[in-house]
């Protein structure tokens, strides 16, 4: 057997040599929960595009399906970011919940110490938990979805997702949850490494005021596909097409 | 000393309340005797002026119940014996005015720490436990050093900063509000790593950050920390638990990973 093995086995790795693992876990997990976190409201914002018109989306979304370098759509490079926040996301995810309770017993003593204590970020903490819990359902199935079918994302191609097939109390609560956990985990992550150094009250008030310009855009943003997929769900499946000389060349609309 | 000013100022300023009687539901339990059950007892007196939770237990303790088990030494937030918690937070019984609590109160044991029974725990097993583990005393460079000679001088500044850090009472308050020790018994706690912070600190200590490393770059350690913060908020010596439990994070990311 080999000698890693052996002393690893033992229970004596770490008295052989110095074991970089744990503070390599930290920092990844921190860096992809920051990564994913800053990813969240760059996402949030281009998908807000529709608040500017269906034109506007449009052209976000030819704009990273690479049309205006290629002058043709090519969805597959969507598919390459979506596979790139997937492993980011997985990897978070994996080091994360080394952090949740796993047991009874940690359950139990986790939710009546935050009930007894009534200590607000004890209490954050467990909301980053739950909405962390939820995501592992919700972001899965929408990356898979957005992996596998880039192409149907665009002004009607979305708004008939969210509308006609019945997706928005999926995407409502994706919001809520996301929202929510990647605002905390961005205030515990300056806390965690001391950086802004800034009091938490300031943090606090920073942070909830991020959460809550970014829940009115994202609600707003999803009543706009809702308004959208509504009234265009006569023609389920058609593409938007802007009125553009330059779209007669593109070779699709959205989505084809 | 700027606590024990300010909650001397926050005595004089509170008014005193005529006639208060409070409520103190205490858990009472002996661990010892097996025909013994947790329950919540409530006893009530009058509340007098200045009047502290320790000063209001022994009142209790003296005219209505002789057999209430609660810990003290000091009276003056010095010995940290006296931590329980009180209305679910811990806090020292010495240094809580009765004048901040309401009219009823609930009083517990510290979690976590061995119960010796009603409010009293034992809070130094697991310390000396805690500091043997982190090894929290002096690695000097001799090990038999020259008592009669001269001891080295050290910038005033830095024998500040190492005072800050020796404030520490070891009264658990911070271990007790550590939702990261509630679910896992082998977590170092805040007042191990203000400790590491401290010999870290000290010039005389001859450990580098690889020997920190060995001792608390884990996860029962400083990357186990989720950073609640309870520690910081409840200490009763207000010692910066926050910025020394970053400041020792960074330094064993970067300790650990070469960065």
């Amino acid at each position: 057997m080999l000698y890693e093995t052996v002393i690893s086995h033992a229970d004596l790795a770490d008295k052989a040599t110095k074991n970089p693992w744990p503070a390599w876990l930290d920092i990844l997990q921190s860096s992809t929960g920051l990564f994913l976190a800053l990813f969240m409201w760059g996402h949030m914002a281009f998908v807000a595009s529709i608040l500017l018109g269906e034109t506007a989306m449009w052209t976000v979304t030819r704009f990273f399906e690479g049309y205006f370098i290629f002058g043709k759509s090519h969805p597959g490079l969507v598919s390459c970011v979506v596979a790139f926040v997937a492993l980011a996301f997985v990897a978070h995810a994996l080091l994360a919940v080394r952090k949740f309770p796993i047991n009874y017993r940690q359950c139990r003593a986790i939710l009546f110490h935050a009930k007894a204590m009534r200590h607000g970020d004890s209490t954050l903490w467990i909301w980053q938990v739950c909405t962390g819990f939820l995501l592992f359902f919700f972001v899965s199935a929408h990356l898979y979805q957005m992996f596998v079918w880039p192409q149907d994302i665009g002004p009607y191609a979305s708004s008939d997702r969210v509308w006609s097939d019945s997706l928005w109390p999926f995407y409502l609560t994706m919001l809520l949850t996301v929202e929510l956990h990647g605002g905390i985990g961005l205030y515990r992550l300056a806390v965690k490494w001391g950086w802004p150094n800034l009091s938490r009250d300031i943090l606090k008030m920073v942070k909830w005021g991020l959460t809550a310009f970014f829940l009115v855009l994202g609600l707003a943003t999803l009543g706009a596909y809702m308004k959208i997929g509504f009234e265009h769900r006569a023609q389920y499946g058609e593409r938007y097409m802007p009125d553009r000389a330059a779209d007669e060349n593109a070779g699709r609309g959205d989505g084809q | 000393m700027s606590a024990i000013i300010e909650n001397n100022a926050a005595a004089e300023a509170a008014e005193p309340r005529q006639d208060r009687w409070l409520t103190f539901n205490i858990l009472r339990y002996d661990p010892t005797d097996p025909g013994s059950a947790p329950h919540l007892r409530p006893y009530r007196i009058e509340e007098a002026d200045s009047m502290t939770l320790f000063i209001a237990l022994n009142e209790i303790r003296e005219r209505q119940d002789p057999t209430l088990k609660f810990d003290f030494v000091c009276r003056a937030g010095i010995c940290g014996s006296c931590a329980m918690m009180v209305n679910g937070r811990p806090k020292l019984a010495c240094r809580t005015l009765t004048s901040s609590l309401p009219l009823e109160n609930t009083l517990a044991p510290l979690p976590f720490f061995e119960l010796i029974g009603d409010l009293s725990v034992n809070t130094g097993k697991w310390m000396r436990g805690m500091s043997e583990r982190l090894r929290t005393w002096l690695h000097a460079r001799e090990d038999k050093p020259d008592l009669r000679r001269i001891e080295e001088r050290m910038d005033p500044d830095l024998a500040e900063q190492i005072y800050e850090l020796d404030r520490c009472v070891e009264c658990g308050c911070c271990v007790a509000a550590c939702g990261t020790a509630r679910m896992r018994e082998d977590f170092a706690g805040a007042v191990g790593f203000g400790k590491i912070a401290r010999f870290r600190l000290d010039p005389r200590d001859v450990r580098t950050d690889d020997d920190y490393y060995e001792l608390i770059g884990d996860d029962t350690g400083v990357f186990g920390c989720m950073s609640l913060l309870a520690c910081h908020d409840v200490c009763p010596k207000s010692l910066p638990l926050q910025t020394q439990i970053a400041f020792l994070r960074r330094r064993m990311a970067m300790t650990g990973t070469g960065l």
